[in-house]
Order: C-alpha cells, then sequence, then structure tokens
C-alpha cells in the first residue's frame, strides 16, 4: 500500500465545494406546495441565489427578500420584513412563506420569531394569511445542506401535529434532482404506500410549459400532509452523514413518537436494495415485479460492462451524502474510489464511506471533509484518477487532468437537463452505469490512434 | 389586466404618451417585490472581475464567493487568475473574534502561491457590522508585499449595485498614477466599461488599432494592473456601460484633466458613433480618414449579411430589461434595425434622464420600468405579446415559461455582441430564438395562432 498523501490545510479557500446555508433552506421551501421562499437579509443574496438556482433548473424560483439596507441593519429589519411579508402576500396570494435568515440577519441580532409574533398580532383577523415557517441559516456555520435539512426540520417542527396514526410513510429524501423525487413517489406508489414526501421538487423545479405563467410553481408537498405527518407511521429518512444536529426525522420521533429508518441515498444496487427491503418489511408487500425487472437488467449491464471499468480511478466529490452513495455505487461496480471529497464537515464522512466499501475495497480511499476544489485538486494530481464524479463545478479539475467528468448532483451549469438526471433507484444505477461506463469507452477511443467503431 | 406592481411601485413604471414623462428610480427595493437588483458586493465585483492578473478576495462566509466564481464571460488573453474565487470563509469564531487574523492569513498565503500584481480586498455584508478594519490589514500586506492591495468597500446592504460601482471606481482610483507614463502617444486612449465578454474588447482594440490610436488601459476587460496603473497617461477615457465607469472618468478628469466621452459599442449606429466621435476628438485628419474608411468596410459587408435577418424579423415585438439602461439605449436602436418594435424596456439601476431618453426613443405605449420583478415583467411581455426578451440569466426562465423567445446580453453570455460583427451576431442570436420551430408546440403559442 503507497503511502497516503496528506490533506492540504490552507486557511483561505479556493472555489469552495459548498454553498451557503440559505440557498439550501430555500431550496427545501421550494418543495412545499405553494411556498414563496423568503430571504431576511440584504437584496444581494436572494438575487445571487436565484441566478446559481436557475442556471442549474432552468425554471423560474422567485426568492423574495427583505431587502435590507444600511438603516435596517442599525435599527433592526423587523419593519422590512413584516412589510415585505405583507407585499408578497399581496402578490403571490402564497399558501406558506419559509423564511430563512442570512449572515446579516443573523450578526445584527434580528429575531424573526418575535418579529413573526409581532405580524400575527397586527395582522389577526386578517383573511388569507399565509402560514409561515421560520429558520435560522446563518452563512457563517454550515453549507447548504445544513440549511436545507434545517429547513426541513423546522418545517416539520413547526407545522406537524399528532393524532391518531395513519399508515402513511414520512419520506425526508434530502436534496436530490427531480426526476429522483419522481422516482421515489413512483416507487412508494408501487409498494402501495401512503406517503408524504418533503420536499417535492419534483414539479416545482421541473414543471411544464402551460399556458398560463404560474406565480408559484405547482406541485409541492401539499401543507395538509405536513400536519400530518405527526401521525405517520414511520419516517425514512436518507442520510448516513446527519445526526450532527436534529434533523426532521429526529424531530418526528422526538415529538411523535414516529419510528424513523435512516438509510444512505439509494445509489447502486445495495443501497437501493436496503431501501427495498425496508419498503417490502413497512407495505408487507414483496418488490413490485416492475422493480424486480430493472434490478434483473441492472445486473445483466454491470456484467456485460464490468470489464471497460474495472479498476479505473475515480474522484467523487459533492454533498456529504451524495459522496457516500455514489462511493458505494463505484465501489460495487468495480471502480476504485481513490479521494472522496466534499465541503461540508459532518465529522460521519469517514465513516459512512468505510461502512459501504470496507467489504469490498482491499485499499480505503482518502475521505476528507471542509474540502475545496483548489484541494481537491492539489490532491488529484498524485492520485492518477480516471475519471470524476460530481457536479458541473469539477469541470476545471477534468479539463486539467484530460479526464471525463460524470456530471450528478447540484449544480450542473454547464449542460442541460441537471434537474432530469437520476441517481437513485436501480433505474438511476442504470443511468449512472451507463454514462461511466460509456464515458470510460470514449476516452479509451478518443485517445486510440486507431479508432476502432467496435469496443 | 389586474395590477400586477404593488402600490408603492407604481411610479417606478411609466407608459409612453400615457401621461407626461414621470418616474420614480435609484431608491431602495421594496422588501417583498422579488427585485432583480443584486447588491453593493454585485456591482463591484462585476467591474473589477476582469482584472485578470489581480487577486480578488472575498472577506466574508462563502456564499459571496461561491456564487460569483467564473460566472461571467470576461476573457483574459493571459493570466486567468480572475476566474478562481477566492475567500475568506468566515466561520462563526470568525464572526465573534472578529476577522481580521484570518483576513493577514489568507491574503498573505494567496500572494505567495498566486504572485498577483495586486489584490482586491472585498468586504461584505457581515465585515460591514463585525467592523473589521480591512484598511489597516491591506497597508500592512501591501508593505509586505510591494504590490497595491485595495480593500473595496463592498459591504451589500450598503445600497444597490450602483454604489458598487462606486466602491469600485475607488478602488480603481488607488491603482491609477502609480504607472510610468512615458512614451505613452499622444493620440491615445483609456477603454473604461467594457468587460471583454467574449473578446469584445479585442475587436475594439482593433478598430483603434486601425484607426491608429494607442490603448493604454483596459479598464476592465483583459485589465492588468500595470496598465491601470499608467492610465492617467491616455489622452482620452472613452466610456461604455457609462452606470459603472463614469465616476471613474470624472474623477480622472478631476485629477488628471482627462476629458472623456460616452459611448456604446453596441449596434452599428452606435459603433460607427463611437469611433466618429473619437477621431474628432484627435481632430486628425489621417485618422478621421482611417476611421471613415472602417466603418465604410466594415458596414458594407454587414449590411448584406444583415438583410435575411431583417426580414424574417421585420415586425417582431421585443421586450428589453437590463442591468444598466445605457446599453438599452443600444439595444432600441438595435432592434429598429432590424425593423423590430421595442415594446418594453427596463433596467436595475437606471436615472431618470435615462428613462426620459428612453421614453423619447421609443414608440408610443412602450412600457419603461425600473427596478422591475418577475410578474411585473411576467404581466408586461404576456400584454405586449412579445416575440423576443432581452436580459440575463434571472429573465431567462420567466420568457420561456412564457413561450417567448430569448437572448441574452448579460455579463455571462458567451457571444460577442458589441464590435460590427456583434451586430450580426446578435441578429443571429435574435433570429435563432424567434424562429425555432419548437414554439409550434407551446400552448401559449397555439392559442395565439388559434386566434389569428
Amino acid at each position: 500500500m503507497s503511502k497516503k498523501p496528506p490533506r492540504p490545510n490552507y486557511i483561505s479557500t479556493t472555489n469552495a465545494c459548498k454553498l451557503c446555508k440559505p440557498l439550501g433552506a430555500c431550496l427545501a421551501f421550494k418543495g412545499i406546495e405553494g411556498a414563496v421562499p423568503y430571504l431576511h437579509g440584504s437584496q444581494g443574496c436572494a438575487t445571487y441565489m436565484r441566478r446559481y438556482i436557475i442556471s442549474h433548473y432552468n425554471e423560474p424560483i422567485d426568492i423574495a427578500s427583505s431587502s435590507l439596507s444600511e438603516k435596517h441593519a442599525v435599527y433592526g429589519g423587523g419593519p422590512n420584513l413584516k412589510l415585505g411579508l405583507t407585499n408578497v402576500t399581496e402578490k403571490y396570494r402564497p399558501a406558506i412563506i419559509g423564511i430563512a435568515t442570512t449572515c446579516l440577519t443573523e450578526t445584527i441580532g434580528d429575531d424573526v420569531k418575535m418579529y413573526l409574533r409581532e405580524y400575527a398580532e397586527d395582522t389577526r383577523g386578517s383573511i388569507g394569511l399565509p402560514t409561515f415557517v421560520n429558520v435560522s441559516t446563518p452563512s457563517y456555520s454550515g453549507t447548504h445542506m445544513e440549511g436545507f435539512h434545517a429547513a426541513i426540520r423546522e418545517v416539520v417542527a413547526q407545522m406537524s401535529e399528532g393524532g391518531p396514526r395513519t399508515k402513511t410513510i414520512n419520506l425526508l429524501p434530502g436534496f436530490v434532482s427531480s426526476a429522483d423525487y419522481r422516482q421515489l413517489l413512483e416507487i412508494m406508489a408501487a409498494f402501495g404506500l401512503g406517503c408524504t414526501m418533503l420536499p417535492d421538487l419534483s414539479e416545482t423545479m421541473d414543471g411544464p410549459a402551460l399556458l398560463e405563467y404560474e406565480k408559484i410553481q405547482g406541485g409541492g408537498t401539499p401543507l395538509k400532509a405536513i400536519k400530518a405527518m405527526g401521525r405517520s407511521q414511520a419516517t425514512l429518512e436518507f442520510g448516513p452523514t446527519l445526526g450532527a444536529f436534529a434533523s426532521g426525522g429526529d424531530v418526528l420521533k422526538e415529538k411523535f413518537s414516529i419510528a424513523c429508518h435512516r438509510l444512505g441515498l439509494p445509489i447502486g444496487i445495495k443501497e437501493t436494495d436496503q431501501l427495498f427491503t425496508l419498503l417490502e418489511t413497512l407495505s408487507g408487500r414483496p418488490t413490485p415485479e416492475t422493480y424486480g425487472k430493472q434490478r434483473g437488467r441492472l445486473i445483466d449491464a454491470y456484467v456485460d460492462g464490468h470489464k471497460y471499468i474495472f479498476g479505473k480511478r475515480a474522484i467523487v466529490y459533492g454533498e456529504e451524502d451524495l459522496v457516500v452513495g455514489l462511493t458505494s455505487f463505484l465501489t460495487e461496480i468495480g471502480i476504485q474510489p481513490v479521494l472522496c471529497a466534499s465541503g461540508g464537515t459532518s465529522g460521519k464522512l469517514q465513516a459512512a464511506i468505510a461502512a459501504v466499501t470496507k467489504e469490498t475495497l482491499l485499499e480505503q480511499p482518502l475521505v476528507f471533509e471542509g474540502m475545496d476544489f483548489f484541494e481537491i485538486s492539489e490532491m488529484a494530481e498524485g492520485l492518477r484518477p480516471d475519471l470524476i464524479i460530481g457536479n458541473s463545478k469539477g469541470y476545471p479539475l477534468a479539463r486539467k487532468l484530460d479526464i471525463p467528468l460524470i456530471r450528478v448532483g447540484f449544480p450542473i451549469h454547464d449542460r442541460v437537463g441537471g434537474q432530469r438526471i437520476l441517481h437513485l433507484g436501480y433505474e438511476g444505477a442504470q443511468h449512472l452505469f451507463d454514462t461511466i461506463t460509456n464515458a470510460v469507452i470514449s476516452k479509451k477511443q478518443a485517445d486510440s490512434p486507431v479508432g476502432y467503431s467496435y469496443m | 389586466m389586474e395590477a400586477t406592481a404593488l402600490k408603492e411601485r407604481e411610479n417606478q413604471i411609466h407608459v409612453t404618451s400615457e401621461a407626461p414623462f414621470d418616474i420614480v428610480c435609484n431608491k431602495d427595493s421594496l422588501a417583498g417585490a422579488v427585485s432583480q437588483r443584486a447588491c453593493v458586493f454585485c456591482g463591484s465585483r462585476v467591474v473589477l472581475y476582469p482584472i485578470a492578473d489581480a487577486l480578488h478576495l472575498v472577506h466574508g462566509p462563502i456564499g459571496c464567493a461561491v456564487y460569483t466564481w467564473d460566472i461571467r464571460g470576461a476573457l483574459s488573453s493571459g493570466p486567468e487568475l480572475h476566474r478562481l474565487s477566492f475567500s475568506t470563509d468566515l466561520q462563526e469564531t470568525d464572526v465573534i473574534f472578529g476577522g481580521e487574523k484570518k483576513l493577514y492569513a489568507a491574503l498573505r498565503e494567496l500572494i505567495e502561491r498566486h504572485a498577483p500584481k495586486a489584490a482586491f480586498v472585498y468586504s461584505t455584508c457581515i465585515v460591514g457590522i463585525i467592523g473589521d478594519d480591512m484598511e489597516a490589514i491591506c497597508r500592512l500586506v501591501q508593505a509586505e508585499y510591494g504590490i497595491p492591495v485595495i480593500p473595496v468597500k463592498s459591504e451589500g446592504f450598503k445600497g444597490n449595485k450602483r454604489a458598487g460601482y462606486q466602491a469600485a471606481c475607488d478602488a480603481l482610483f488607488r491603482l491609477i498614477g502609480n504607472g510610468d507614463t512615458a512614451g505613452i502617444s499622444k493620440y491615445s486612449l483609456n477603454i473604461l466599461g467594457d468587460f471583454n465578454l467574449a473578446g469584445e474588447i479585442w475587436m475594439i482594440r482593433e478598430y483603434y488599432r486601425r484607426m491608429g490610436i494607442e490603448v493604454v488601459a483596459n479598464i476592465t476587460g483583459d485589465g492588468r494592473v500595470a496598465d491601470i496603473e499608467r492610465a492617467h497617461g491616455a489622452a482620452l477615457n472613452v466610456v461604455q456601460c457609462s452606470g459603472s465607469t463614469m465616476q471613474l472618468a470624472n474623477m480622472m478628469e478631476e485629477k488628471y484633466g482627462i476629458p472623456s466621452l460616452r459611448v456604446s459599442y453596441f449596434g452599428i449606429e452606435d459603433m460607427a458613433e463611437a469611433l466618429y466621435d473619437i477621431a474628432r476628438f484627435f481632430k486628425d485628419p489621417e485618422i478621421m480618414e482611417r476611421t471613415k474608411k472602417i466603418v465604410e468596410e466594415e458596414v458594407k459587408q454587414l449590411a448584406v449579411d444583415l438583410e435575411p435577418y431583417r426580414k424574417a424579423l421585420a415586425g417582431k415585438k421585443a421586450a428589453i430589461y437590463v442591468g444598466g439602461s445605457f446599453k438599452a439605449f443600444s439595444l432600441v436602436k438595435a432592434f429598429r434595425l432590424l425593423d423590430m418594435q421595442v415594446v418594453m424596456v427596463g433596467s436595475q439601476t437606471g436615472t431618470k434622464e435615462d428613462y426620459e431618453e428612453l421614453a423619447a426613443i421609443t414608440d408610443p405605449g412602450t412600457i419603461i420600468a425600473d427596478d422591475s420583478n418577475p410578474l411585473e415583467l411576467t404581466s408586461f411581455l404576456t400584454e405586449k405579446e412579445v416575440d423576443i426578451f432581452v436580459g440575463g440569466v434571472k429573465e431567462r426562465p420567466i420568457a420561456y415559461k412564457l413561450g417567448i423567445g430569448f437572448c441574452d446580453h448579460n455579463h455571462e453570455r458567451k457571444e460577442a455582441l458589441a464590435g460590427f460583427e456583434g451586430m450580426l451576431n446578435f441578429a443571429r442570436e435574435v433570429y435563432s430564438s424567434v424562429m425555432s420551430p419548437v414554439w409550434q408546440f407551446v400552448p401559449r403559442k397555439k392559442v395565439a395562432d388559434r386566434k389569428r
């Protein structure tokens, strides 16, 4: 075994491999029916995040803002928050406004909870008021994923109610693509399981062409269903690196004693099998034939393609849970993950990676949290990777090393259809497997002096 | 039409000829109105970004840096330091105990790693709140490394993009005057307010070269620190995108006595006018002769090439929503050249004078809007039955969801739209969106066709 290179340790961050907390919260809120995400901060944050999100989804995402200026920073942002909520209510008629703070309002010490109480007093008796949910998301601590999970946690903590148990399953998948959310809903339906998936970005961020412009895009988790989440029979939550702070599943368990099953993102056969096994138990039904066949075709494809990719070395980066899922998948198809990197700092990445690789891998990959692309790039030099897997921000590295970039996750800013990339389930694995195998074959073909038109 | 504008915003929208011209602008965005504007930091970052051999360090939490990583199409002919995203990535402890130490260490680390010709350090919202003494840290590092280290006072909440432009101009002004101006021709100029998107400044420089005029500094497209340091040796400042860099020109005029010309490189008319204005300024018959020749050569072929586009696009309706309103003037003229009609025009940060001029050059019934938002824009586009919308990334999904063509005219575009050949690219861009067969499937279009 070769000596492992040390982790670079810089003070400055160059080309971060993470986004800020409020962005994650906005995305989570956007998956609720009739929701307008709202940032309590200065105007720029909302605009920057909208631009960043639009470049991935090519869909409208209106994020309102308190648009704080200098005097508000001095005297407090309460009046602007209230004015902003009134204006959003008037123009969008939302069912819910999800309010996330920013580093500005956290630093000046604005108490959003108190402002909301005052606002409720001020507007007592008004009709047509939306529900308000608020979450604290100072961008100087944690990443967009913490913002995302914190928003989900606050939604259930502030909205879900107890009562007689239902047969519904709460599904908290975390941040996946619109295609993934659709896939999950299909799987749950195929098992005959009633399911409340939070959030649901399958339509809100991948909507059809319509005759009328929707002020708030259709789809998303209905408020009624969120309220009822306190009565569900179980919660199913994806996120092997969760746990450093309370998640939505934790809150539902604590408040309403709902059992929480925490799984990895179902990427690849092994992780997807775990999901299906659990769903068989929860539904009391065997896996529907469709999925049995998908699984069978997937294994057949693995066999057909295994030789082209065996032993190839991959760098994987992105959100921690995504990295764990992808690493599990790469490991089971014979690709050696050499570096697993994330900008997140859950403290759980190493163990989570070990859990999904140790049975198969002879040599554990390097696993580092708190990484940026400069560090990943610097380490990559010595690791002789054959491909890199992650969001489009790894493109400069792929270009420098002249190796394929397999685009997954968020953001995909240099291709169309980022929201339609399927990662989850047997079908997601099929898509990833074909993409990766063909990328490796294509690279070999392009580099070949002969250029065969057969493999 | 349902009242789409909030009451407080009604006086920021004007319909030409419906009432005497009046519009309110340059005010803070209304809370909850979903403005398309960004912030002070954005304004500064936009202007300074293309200086390719400088280090651009964002002092703040990660968001501000990561959302501006390599987002612009500003090309460099050499170093590409500007394409990296540097941040101090402030954490909770830094917010509590102050970020100065981290800033100092980060600056040293990055300067040693990249050996930049200068460093710009951008402050962000919380730096303004926690009160880090950026000036002192920058002075310290400047003394240590002997390169200009310049704080940019761009706290996001201190105004809108305009305030950011001012902060950027202040920062640039600190660079100017440090260089040796020996050997600069009396026929020389600085290019202000062109950002070399898709290589546009190279086209413009080529025109000046053919005219026999020396370009001292690009401010800031394909910009270099050393060039900017000797910018005070130029005979003339030629200012495009006046919203962002006119302040700098004014400051240079006051201190160094350099006059300035406001130009636009967009569209045939304005491009030609820009070159003639400059030729007239230098009062040299040979330069004027050469200029005439350039315009003649460029325009002759262009008129032929544009004709098929003009024929196809004539009568189509366009809407414009851009950051600065000066660009909108040129766009109105460019659409006119294609025999298209502009029915709505707006900007994030225009001045009253700008809007008045826009009202004067557009047809009666044109909607003029300041600091608009998605819902208003949606209603304008629908009401006016627009065929193409010109804007930036944030405007694109609005057009597409409505089933309307779109042309990206923002800083992220990868097509050169300036200069004479840029006009052809522009026509091609508009054409390839408006004439695409995909619209036949769009619900809105089907209904419109049925009505016909």
